[in-house]
């Protein structure tokens, strides 16, 4: 059903496709907020080791408020999870910067082992010695 | 942390080593505290400069593993923040 909504609504225009990707009209997943998406596109930031965003370049006072929002978001998910798991927040957060990093797409920023940024390729990322 | 002790211990000596070239004997013993204390000892400021990756040495690899797929799991449940 959600799939013969998508396609319909795909074949009306490019215009509408451009929307829907905007507006993140995935059903499956719970999408990301359109400015953050946009500046993970352009490289504006990127994952970090410890499982939180970083800036790569200066960012605009906007993007600021969107990503410190994130890790906030991501601090208390960390936390929660932690304590569920007898983890340190230091311990689940770096754990997840092990996956995040892994999970980036190419084109997407990264932090590496060294903490410079890289841009992931189509290549395994350059990961800490002890990430999974 | 432990890293950083290395370069004030340096500069220490190589202070020390500045106060032998003037001439060990001409110095009284008292002032040679003195001269160390004024010395690079406390100007070295190397460890007020935080190393984010320090850090995380602590943690282990064991844990991480331990971790690894909840944290796939809590990522996948919470993918707009991701």
């Amino acid at each position: 059903m959600a799939r013969n909504l998508i396609n319909a609504r795909f074949g009306t225009s490019l215009a509408a496709m451009a929307a829907l990707a905007l507006l993140g009209a995935n059903p499956a997943f719970a999408e990301r907020d359109p400015a953050y998406a946009a500046a993970r596109e352009a490289g504006q930031v990127g994952e970090r080791v410890d499982g939180y965003l970083g800036y790569v370049g200066p960012a605009s006072p906007a993007l600021r408020a969107v990503v410190e929002d994130i890790n906030i978001k991501r601090k208390a998910v960390y936390a929660q999870k932690a304590q569920a798991n007898n983890a340190t927040l230091e311990e689940y957060a770096l754990t997840s910067g092990c996956v995040l990093i892994m999970q980036t797409k190419p084109g997407e920023k990264y932090q590496g082992p060294d903490g410079s940024w890289q841009t992931r390729t189509a290549a395994a990322p350059l990961r800490d010695s002890r990430c999974p | 942390m432990t890293r950083s002790h290395n370069p004030a211990t340096i500069r220490c000596m190589n202070n020390s080593a500045g106060n032998q070239r003037l001439g060990r004997g001409q110095w009284p013993v008292a002032v040679l505290p003195l001269a160390l204390m004024m010395g690079g000892c406390i100007t070295v400021k190397a460890p007020d400069k935080p190393i984010v990756i320090e850090l995380n040495i602590n943690i282990k690899q064991e844990v991480i593993y331990r971790l690894a797929a909840d944290a796939a799991q809590t990522i996948d449940k919470n993918s707009e923040i991701f």
